[in-house]
């Protein structure tokens, strides 16, 4: 991996500095947009907001106070759980259904696969814009449909009974390209010979799919639950285009409500707000160092 | 499910009628979407405001969708907006990605590991944890509207950086023992020698900043206010609000936005597998 500096001690120091150099601007990017802002998000959070949006000072843990007692908060918590199982579950299980099926052989195979890929394309905008169009209560083609059978008019994003699952649904949409490509790409790497072996014992359909498959591609399953809590916990366009956090809330997860608190409205209330960033961040690293420690281990790594 | 007769000794099974009927289930919930924004980019308020709407241009084609998008929203500088960020973000990234991981890799460096470590954990961070600082920073510098304000924060990345360096170490030594050897220093090095040689990982790297940064959504909805410096992906948000009743041109917005991330898929897919698994990125 190094290659052993040769030439004298001077040399390797001025080796030392001119590998820095080339460090440098990547560490001045990080200095003053990743790590000057953590230490201003921990500082912003210990301190008041004044009614122009301005610091006002020192109050302590008041803020993170308010957040444990505030059932606003708490049902926040709650409506972010809920979005990351609703979408993180059903886009894995629908992408590992189609890789699987994908797997056997299957004509027109390559137009299946980049047909299944096409959601990569669309951004958070683009998809939940057309999300938007389908969803439209009054003249949405998903009513349009459902009226074929006789069901009434859903009003699939202001219902507060329905709009979390309806955003989902959008998200998980948004995720299976992905999802695809990583499951695929871990299938198409499997070991032909101990696939073959399974089948000369008679593994085959399900039991082989279940017995050895699945096993093998755990890693790929495990990162993807890992990746796709995280993505899902930063998930803010669909809720912003789709429902504004509403209806009463219902789909305010935690990032949308850092938004709301410091920039809807003029509302400026930063010290809150960096509270709940922190409360983000917080549960982002648990979830890192739970892939890294603790559950990796239990995964089949070949 | 699969009958074993039909096994060959070495291959796949051949799939059953029941894997096709679920693919075309599977198929058509993922590309109705898909359908829909292009054929409805295309369709007339008769189609699309009527009740049950139409699934096709029943009353002929409205291609005037894509003109009345880009007169409606200054479609047409958000374009310009978007590429250029897109263009600095990537061309910034690709830059300060290759440097470190040079030194990472060829260069000997004090604390490698600390450094190291520290350029990892920056993927540790959401950015939305940090970016109230940042938004303040941005409007504090009267960057707010400006490329420079949309791109400087994401000029360097972790992820890049560790794409690289893997690249990076799989080279030969004695490729570039031989150069030293002939007397190429660390910067002819880097630029005639390796980077044209590692030209797959910088072009996936390179595909995966440009996906990014073109399909960003919260950072430039705050650091934009002007309509005619906002990046299309937040034109096209607006002008669903804007104007509801023309799905027709809400549609050929969305479709003028996903144009290049199209083609960057459709074309880029090997590069884009590429840098799949290397990171938590997305």
């Amino acid at each position: 991996m190094t290659v052993p500096a040769t030439g004298a001690g001077s040399a390797l120091r001025r080796h030392g500095l001119a590998a820095f150099a080339y460090l440098l601007p990547a560490l001045v990017v990080f200095g003053v947009f990743v790590f000057w802002p953590l230490v201003k998000s921990v500082v912003l959070s210990v301190q008041g907001t004044d009614i122009l949006g301005d610091p006002s000072g020192w109050v302590g843990l008041v803020n993170y106070g308010k957040l444990f007692n505030d059932p606003d908060f708490a049902k926040v918590l709650w409506v972010t759980f809920g979005f990351t199982v609703l979408t993180v579950v059903p886009s894995i299980a629908i992408a590992l259904l189609a890789a699987l099926l994908l797997q056997g052989r299957i004509r027109g195979i390559r137009f299946f696969r980049t047909a299944f890929a096409l959601p990569f394309a669309f951004s958070v905008a683009t998809a939940s814009v057309i999300f938007g169009v389908l969803y439209n209560p009054a003249s949405g083609v998903l009513n349009g449909m459902l009226s074929h059978v006789g069901v009434d008019k859903v009003h699939w994003l202001t219902d507060p009974d329905l709009a979390l699952f309806s955003v989902s649904g959008a998200t998980v949409w948004m995720e299976i390209g992905y999802n695809l490509l990583v499951l695929s790409a871990g299938l198409g790497a499997l070991p032909e010979d101990v696939l073959e072996a399974a089948r000369l014992d008679g593994a085959h359909g399900w039991r082989l799919q279940r017995s050895i498959v699945m096993p093998l591609i755990t890693p790929q399953l495990f990162f993807l639950v890992v990746v796709g809590t995280i993505h899902s916990l930063q998930s803010f366009g669909q809720i912003k285009i789709l429902t504004v956090g509403g209806p009463e809330g219902r789909t305010t997860t935690l990032v949308y409500s850092i938004y709301e608190q410091a920039f809807a409205n003029n509302n400026s209330n930063y010290g809150y707000a960096s509270a709940q960033a922190m409360v983000l961040l917080l549960v982002v690293l648990v979830i890192t160092a739970l892939q890294f420690g603790v559950l990796e281990r239990k995964v089949f790594y070949r | 499910m699969s009958d074993p007769s039909r096994v060959r000794r070495t291959g796949r099974p051949r799939a059953n009628l029941g894997s096709y009927v679920v693919l075309g289930l599977l198929f058509l919930v993922v590309c109705f979407p898909v359908y829909y924004g292009l054929v409805g980019s295309l369709m007339g308020e008769r189609d699309t405001n009527s009740f049950p709407p139409a699934l096709w241009p029943v009353s002929g084609l409205h291609p005037e969708n894509y003109g009345d998008a880009l007169r409606i929203i200054p479609l047409g500088s958000q374009y310009l907006t978007s590429v250029l960020q897109t263009a600095a973000i990537t061309v910034g990234q690709l830059v300060t990605s290759a440097l470190a991981a040079y030194a990472f890799v060829f260069l000997p460096l004090r604390w490698r590991a600390f450094w190291f470590g520290l350029f990892l954990s920056t993927m540790m961070i959401p950015f939305e944890s940090i970016i109230i600082p940042n938004y303040l920073l941005i409007s504090s510098l009267g960057l707010k509207d400006t490329i420079a304000g949309l791109a400087l924060p994401f000029l360097a990345t972790g992820f890049g950086t560790f794409l690289l360096r893997q690249s990076f170490l799989s080279f030969p030594v004695e490729l570039r023992d031989a150069a030293r050897v002939d007397g190429a220093g660390h910067v002819r090095f880097l630029c005639s020698i390796l980077v044209p040689l590692s030209r797959p990982s910088l072009a996936a790297l390179g595909i995966w900043s440009a996906l990014s940064a073109w399909n960003m959504y919260f950072w430039p909805l705050l650091a934009t206010e002007d309509p005619r410096h906002q990046t299309i992906q937040i034109g096209i948000s607006q002008l669903q609000t804007s104007d509801s009743d023309s799905p027709g041109m809400v549609l050929a917005g969305v479709m003028l936005a996903l144009f290049p991330t199209l083609l960057l898929v459709v074309f880029g897919q090997r590069f884009i597998v590429r840098g799949l698994t290397a990171g938590a990125v997305k």
